[in-house]
């Protein structure tokens, strides 16, 4: 389909809840539409009651994924053309293994309370370090570290996640993955807290490396290397007695 | 307890990785040899070394196999608790008691 001139676009947006249906527009297309520019025409030029979640729209909040034609996606950084050839309809769905608040916005509190759950944060000690710490660019924790540190938090990976869809106390790739760079922050004192949380029936030994997260991760981490990095620490871990 | 669980399964699981080749390897040399099952029993017999493999070879199926099948039920299932654990430590028993039997029986046959 040329992008320019009357071309219409058929899309099909979920409305619902966990039960609902599909509901088709027709948006006219544009030059480099994104998915989100779709999605935003319809709420403002056709049916103000669609809901749906966004905020920056330049790929760093993390709020406005959904799953476009079958697949996890951040819309606001997805151009129609890559996801539809000629003619083809466009399908937008709310993520899946989140439970549905209305069309295509989903909750998303289960999601960050997991990242808490697999000890996510940040935990500076109990007494003040007496200097900083020297961290070098090039240390092989930090560069693990710059590896999974970018995540937005936009639940592709969680939405992706096969094992998540049949364990839903799973903690998922995108708390595991954060739980891995914290694992790598040499100035982190809750180590042992974070491995014990991550190592429950329902943490990185869990995971079955099917490697969707990563595949569909759209700031390329690969939360399934970072999963396989807190099952060797796990291990290593056990093998020192779990200090 | 998750995490025992499954280091107790990835080292058996090295374990299995080298006995299971071992096994095999000694099973095809030993039928392309031509050997009958009276030549592989006066081999076996009060053999210390053959005992001692098999024996390390039956404690790490009888660790690894139902750690294996736990998971397998856990996800499948939904069997849980301490029921499901019992049940799988029962199966533990009962592999190391015939796989225990077996080898002592060749050894000493």
């Amino acid at each position: 389909m040329s992008a320019g001139g009357n071309a219409i676009l058929d899309v099909q947006v979920w409305r619902g809840r966990e039960k609902g249906e599909f509901q088709a527009f027709a948006v006219p297309r544009r030059t480099h539409q994104t998915v989100l520019d779709v999605v935003t025409a319809i709420q403002r030029e056709q049916d103000s009651t669609l809901s749906y979640r966004f905020a920056c729209r330049v790929g760093m909040c993390g709020s406005c994924a959904m799953v476009v034609n079958g697949r996890p996606r951040w819309t606001c950084r997805t151009r129609v053309a890559e996801v539809i050839k000629d003619g083809e309809p466009l399908r937008l769905e709310p993520l899946r293994n989140f439970p549905v608040v209305k069309d295509l916005a989903v909750e998303m509190t289960q999601f960050f309370d997991k990242w808490k759950d697999a000890r996510g944060f940040f935990e500076p000690g109990t007494m003040p370090e007496k200097d900083f710490a020297v961290v070098p660019p090039a240390s092989p924790e930090r560069r693990a570290a710059d590896a999974g540190i970018e995540c937005i938090g936009c639940g592709v990976c969680y939405s992706a996640c096969d094992v998540v869809a049949w364990d839903e106390d799973y903690l998922g790739p995108a708390a595991l993955n954060r739980a891995w760079t914290l694992v790598n922050d040499v100035r982190d004192r809750g180590q042992a807290v974070r491995l014990k949380a991550v190592s429950g029936s329902a943490g990185c030994q869990a995971c079955h490396t099917h490697m969707n997260c990563t595949q569909f991760c759209p700031k390329a981490i690969a939360p399934t290397y970072s999963i396989a990095g807190l099952k060797r620490a796990m291990l290593r871990w056990t093998l020192r007695g779990r200090p | 307890m998750s995490a025992i669980l499954f280091t107790a399964q990835r080292l058996t699981a090295f374990v299995l990785a080298a006995a299971i080749a071992i096994h095999l390897a000694t099973i095809i040399y030993a039928v392309h040899s031509g050997l009958t099952a009276g030549n592989i029993l006066a081999r076996t017999h009060g053999n210390i070394g053959f005992l001692l493999f098999y024996a390390v070879f039956v404690v790490a199926v009888a660790i690894h196999a139902p750690i294996g099948l736990r998971n397998v039920l856990r996800e499948w299932t939904p069997w849980r608790g301490r029921s499901l654990d019992v049940a799988l430590a029962l199966l533990a028993l009962l592999l190391l008691i015939l796989g225990g039997r077996a080898v002592f029986a060749v050894f000493s046959a």
